[in-house]
């Protein structure tokens, strides 16, 4: 900020002008140029439609699978459909649906919520979102060619391996989920940038609203927990593709690797799913009940310390395969305590609901929510049974912990996604929801839901499995399974109430909403326009439209922060990470083909690659690569002067270095890196300890002279970059132009000499499953090398361009960060390759 | 009618009550007995604390304000989100940890060693002399003699199974490359059934398995009787069907005391004593035999062994009653 900033709310007149000014920069692309919006409110729901499609799909087929279980002996579905019909349930509700909806839903909510008036990096989520929906509705179609996977959801091999699943059907899975995970990485970089940077100034830390923090938990851990699933499909296919043998026991691989890779990630994903329907618990029941949550900051460290105890859990889904008991205990421990937490917020919320000031009559979110209490809260408890090892090896992989999963998931997530449809509708639509239609709709969802699951308990200890596509009449598990397919029509029953209802009464808008018919608290409730609300709030408690009276009609006036489109384009601004001070107005792209094109082209490349049409999915790849270099030029459109943002305010419009958004959200990128490489150096660990008579002795290694020159390289090249980067101040172009070139034949050399080392000496990848970890090793570097090779040659193009200057820096900045990191990375993994198996002992 | 006997007999299959056949509920072993006790400490522990948290909730919607005030304060996020699951769980776990190491525990060595190892989708069960050497092969039964602790071998060398008798024991995996040791010892003599739990592709859900356990004498009886030689056709017509099977089945299965010595699919030496036919898919006798030979992939569709339709009648019939005499 240039000027000691002054008091809001700003008693002064808005310039006249200013108002049409904001609204013309925010206008929508109409007709067929509608798809091209990348405003957060157009793609929120649209995601979110996306993400309620695929559960109505995902639930068509559980209706198949019940119907088929209604009776015994029943010879309706067979297994190779029934087969198809359970692996595709489980991946769409939790791949296309559960992570979808919550990513969907904050993309859609969190900037309303922050006071700001679009996410950082709106393209980053269109092309999240298109890239999800495409790739998505080509993969749910593979059922229809009788192609759709049929592994499982969790898709252990060998059984998924080539020689026992040699058809295409797997691929679809490694492929697809691959890259729908790739975009859900990309919505939670771009979410924990928005909630940790586009905060209404005044809106530190600890006056976020719970679903904020809830938010950022979630997007921390997606970056940690998806790239394990990422490395575990990209090895999978590997050795299907190429016979790597990372997972035949055989060659020295181990199937267990597969099952570690996969619960990293797996159990994760449980509370990633989970807290941020807890999180919409934690914003509805204050609304509800007119009163403070009690117990903001316990919710608070209670979220917090969910997403770190949910990655020291995932061994107990592997309590069955004869894991050490030590191992065992650890992890039973570790799976009770993490109902701690959860206890937490249970009881904050019954606090609240007793503090409550207007909760009754229960409206239909407050309805939902109690629904969420009774199924939740009992599928914690039975999640307490299966933690308890001796238990579990009885419940496990049985109807029992079908029943807990659904009681859990679906109790804990989809009736709070439901009390949210309930709730924010007003927000987003010109109607709100029906009261009675919404009655209905609960009482036949959670009847339906409890007649349905509710008996499965049984039926799972009265020893029938999951997983199987009919069962004989003599166990005499016929009555419980024609139960619980009755409850299942029930379920869908209340769903089509629903559906009915939105039919009726949803009619989206950003203009002239139903507005807050709750009398909420929080800055989503405010009056909106496509451009979010008319002036940014200054913040100075958890719930300003209840303690700071008149915020409203003030922000309303424009008496706030960034009144207008200062710089005549779409902007929001851009406060510190702890005390949300005011730092710059960063200014945000409009609508645009690029995000779209690029998503087409990147889920094409990895559909028709699965298809093995490799011309045509490269074609798509040098679409999707384009399209990116495309949107990525325009950015970064340097400094301009200080603009007025209100409060004879102004402030620069932009940012460099480490405090811009860019930086961080570069930062963020390479925690995803060193999660693939942590996952690949667990992957080399891990084979080594069951087969440690595949590595070689110290004798058996290449020697050290070509490592140590590729290291040599790597420092070589990192330092040659750091030089050419220093001194913001001057222009430096010549020295760049003429310094990159030799520097990037450095990086690619060093991945390449170890490679050629490797393979000179006489090791194939296919050899064993040391061979295998040590490629994948050497080719996760080679990846990044040549990542960092597209950014380098992007970096020349701009300064070429004229589109590099000491203060407009932000593609040399990225492309060190990366250079740097590739550097480190390379020196870990040649430590390990040439290091680890001299090791004494 | 077949149309509508066929749904009288679906309908009675519908409102049946679950049978103690395969039952987590009805333990029969050692191991069994402990999970169980655990089982129902643990759902009367979770009602109780379900009914008290929904209490709770229903006093803080509809209690009287002096109570609602009391619930209304931080005190109670502290009081039942930490205090009360930290002593609830600590004690549980410290129960739980204490009943796995008793399960964990064996004392006197095992009686009899099996190696039970997964195929695709049928059990293969070897029992083991006393020096680990394999003395015969069976499939898709476990004997096993009452009272006396006995050790199973879990392998595969396909893909991943589970062994489940949850009348006996919880489950354990069978994983290529490794070899896990499952202890049980069965109270009482008495018949159960078993199943595989780890899903293991087309026809997981048709991998059953008879256990059945003996008297001591009983079991060694009949191991005495499992150890020798297939019985030689008593007369001509099994002479005939036997000559057929060797023509038609003897690639993939084995008949000790015969030159049948197949073994992709599971030796038939005494085939004719098992209870039933497909892993437990269906009862064994002469009719069945030749039904499952003929049409087992419309039984059982996708296992790896081919229907042979084109066997004509009589030869059915023939090799039907050997592998029937095959006692």
């Amino acid at each position: 900020m240039t000027e000691a900033p002054r008091t809001f709310p700003d008693p002064l007149d808005r310039p006249a002008g200013e108002l049409e000014q904001l609204r013309r920069a925010w206008r929508r692309p109409r007709g067929w140029h509608a798809i091209t919006e990348v405003n957060n409110n157009f793609i929120g729901l649209l995601y979110l439609g996306t993400a309620m499609l695929f559960f109505l799909l995902a639930g068509v087929l559980a209706l198949m699978m019940r119907t088929q279980l209604a009776v015994p002996d029943n010879d309706l579905i067979g297994h190779s459909l029934y087969n198809q019909l359970f692996t595709m349930h489980g991946t769409v509700m939790m791949f296309l649906f559960a992570v979808p909806a919550v990513e969907a839903i904050a993309v859609l909510l969190l900037p309303n919520m922050l006071g700001a008036r679009d996410l950082p990096f709106p393209r980053l989520s269109a092309y999240a979102y298109w890239a999800y929906a495409v790739g998505g509705i080509v993969f749910f179609c593979s059922i229809f060619a009788g192609l759709a996977p049929d592994g499982g959801w969790f898709m252990y091999p060998p059984l998924s391996s080539s020689a026992y699943s040699p058809a295409v059907n797997a691929d679809f899975w490694l492929l697809g989920i691959g890259f729908i995970e790739i975009s859900a990485i990309a919505g939670a970089i771009e979410l924990a940038l928005g909630i940790l940077r586009t905060r209404a100034p005044g809106m530190s830390l600890d006056k976020m609203p719970v679903f904020a923090w809830v938010m950022l938990v979630f997007s921390g851990m997606v970056i940690i927990a998806f790239p394990a699933v990422i490395v575990g499909t990209a090895l999978l296919e590997l050795e299907r593709a190429f016979g790597l043998p990372f997972f035949i026991a055989d060659k020295g691989g181990d199937p267990l690797l597969w099952q570690h890779l996969f619960w990293f990630f797996g159990h994760p994903e449980v509370y990633i799913i989970f807290l941020p329907g807890a999180g919409m618990v934690s914003m509805i029941v204050p609304a509800m009940a007119g009163r403070p949550l009690i117990g903001y900051r316990l919710i608070v460290l209670a979220v917090v310390a969910t997403g770190f105890l949910s990655f020291g859990l995932w061994v107990h889904h592997m309590f069955a395969t004869g894991i050490p008991q030590l191992s065992i205990s650890f992890f039973s421990a570790a799976s009770m305590a993490v109902s701690v937490p959860t206890g937490i917020q249970i009881f904050a919320w019954i606090a609240t609901i007793a503090a409550a000031a207007r909760l009754r009559p229960l409206k239909t979110p407050a309805l939902f929510i109690l629904g969420f209490f009774f199924i939740f809260v009992l599928g914690g408890l039975t999640g307490v049974m299966v933690a308890l090892a001796p238990f579990d090896l009885q419940a496990h992989d049985t109807y029992f912990v079908v029943a807990h999963l659904h009681y859990v998931l679906f109790g804990g997530m989809v009736f709070p996604l439901f009390a949210a449809f309930y709730y924010w509708t007003p927000f987003i639509s010109r109607r709100a929801l029906s009261e009675r239609l919404g009655r209905w709709a609960f009482w036949l969802m959670f009847a339906g839901f409890n007649i349905g699951f509710f008996p499965m308990h049984f039926t799972g200890l009265a020893g029938m499995p999951r997983r199987v596509y009919t069962y004989p009449e003599v166990y005499g598990w016929g009555l419980l399974n024609m139960v619980s397919t009755v409850g299942a029509y029930l379920i869908a029953a209340g769903v089509l109430v629903f559906l009915f209802d939105l039919a009726r009464n949803f009619r989206p808008t950003n203009t002239g909403n139903a507005g807050n018919i709750w009398n909420a608290g929080t800055l989503e409730w405010l009056e909106t326009g496509t451009y979010g609300p008319r002036s940014i709030p200054a913040i100075s408690s958890r719930e300003p439209l209840w303690d700071q009276p008149g915020l409203a009609d003030d922000v309303e006036a424009g008496r706030h922060y960034l009144p207008n489109a200062p710089t005549g384009r779409r902007s929001t601004l851009v406060t510190s990470a702890l005390q949300a001070r005011p730092q710059y107005v960063l200014d945000l792209p409009g609508p645009g083909w690029a995000p779209v094109l690029a998503a087409v082209g990147t889920a094409g490349f990895f559909l028709l690659l699965t298809v093995k049409m490799t011309m045509l999915a490269a074609a798509c790849g040098v679409l999707a690569i384009a399209m990116i270099w495309r949107w990525l030029w325009d950015s970064d459109p340097g400094p301009s002067a200080p603009v007025d943002i209100g409060g004879g305010l102004r402030a620069p419009v932009h940012s460099s270095g480490s405090a811009s958004h860019s930086w961080w959200a570069a930062i963020m990128l390479l925690m995803v890196n060193g999660s693939i490489l942590g996952s690949l150096v667990f992957t080399y660990l891990f084979l080594w300890t069951t087969s440690p008579d595949a590595w070689p002795a110290a004798g058996a290694l290449p020697g050290t002279a070509l490592p140590l020159a590729a290291g040599a390289l790597l420092l070589a090249s990192s330092a040659w970059v750091a030089w050419m980067g220093r001194g913001r101040r001057k222009e430096r172009r010549p020295r760049l132009h003429a310094g990159l070139p030799p520097a990037l034949a450095m990086l690619l050399a060093s991945a390449g000499l170890e490679a050629y080392g490797q393979w000179e000496f006489g090791l194939r990848p296919q050899d064993s499953a040391y061979a295998a970890a040590v490629y994948a090793l050497i080719g996760l570097q080679c990846v990044l090398a040549i990542v960092v090779c597209w950014m380098a040659v992007f970096t020349l193009a701009r300064s070429l361009a004229g589109k590099l200057a000491p203060q407009r820096r932000a593609s040399l900045d990225t492309m060190a960060l990366f250079w740097h990191y590739t550097a480190a990375q390379g020196l870990a993994i040649l430590a390990l390759i040439h290091g680890f198996p001299r090791l004494p002992g | 009618m077949p149309y509508l006997n066929s749904l009288l007999i679906l309908a009675s299959g519908a409102f049946s009550l679950p049978s103690d056949l395969q039952s987590a509920l009805h333990p029969k072993g050692e191991h069994a007995g402990h999970i169980a006790e655990i089982s129902w400490l643990l759902f009367i522990g979770a009602a109780f604390i379900f009914v008290l948290v929904l209490a709770l909730l229903v006093l803080a919607l509809y209690g009287p304000a002096r109570w609602r005030a009391l619930l209304g304060r931080r005190a109670l996020v502290v009081g039942g989100g930490l205090v009360f699951p930290i002593v609830v769980l600590s004690a549980l776990l410290w129960y739980g940890l204490g009943k796995a190491a008793v399960l964990m525990r064996a004392e006197t060595p095992a009686a009899v060693h099996i190696e039970v190892i997964g195929e695709l989708w049928w059990w293969r069960v070897r029992y083991l002399d006393a020096d680990g050497r394999p003395s015969f092969e069976t499939a898709n039964e476990i004997r096993i003699p009452a009272g006396v602790p006995v050790e199973l071998w879990l392998k595969s060398d396909n893909v991943i199974h589970s062994f489940w008798a949850p009348n006996l024991a919880g489950k354990l995996d069978m994983i290529p490359g490794r070899v896990n040791r499952l202890r049980v010892q069965a109270a009482a003599p008495g018949i159960f059934r078993g199943q595989c739990a780890e899903y293991c592709g087309a026809q997981h859900a048709k991998m059953m398995l008879h256990v059945q356990a003996l008297s001591p004498d009983d079991f060694d009886a009949w191991q005495a009787l499992q150890r020798l030689p297939a019985r030689e056709p008593a007369d001509a017509r099994l002479q005939a069907g036997k000559r057929r099977f060797m023509r038609a089945c003897a690639r993939c299965h084995a008949v000790r005391g015969s030159e049948a010595r197949g073994s992709a699919g599971p030796d038939l030496t005494h085939a004719g004593s098992r209870p039933s036919l497909g892993a437990n898919v269906l009862p064994n006798n002469v009719g069945t035999l030749a039904g499952w030979i003929a049409g087992n992939q419309h039984i059982k569709p996708g296992n790896l062994m081919p229907s042979f339709g084109e066997l004509s009648s009589e030869d059915l019939r023939a090799i039907s009653l050997y592998v029937a005499s095959l006692e």
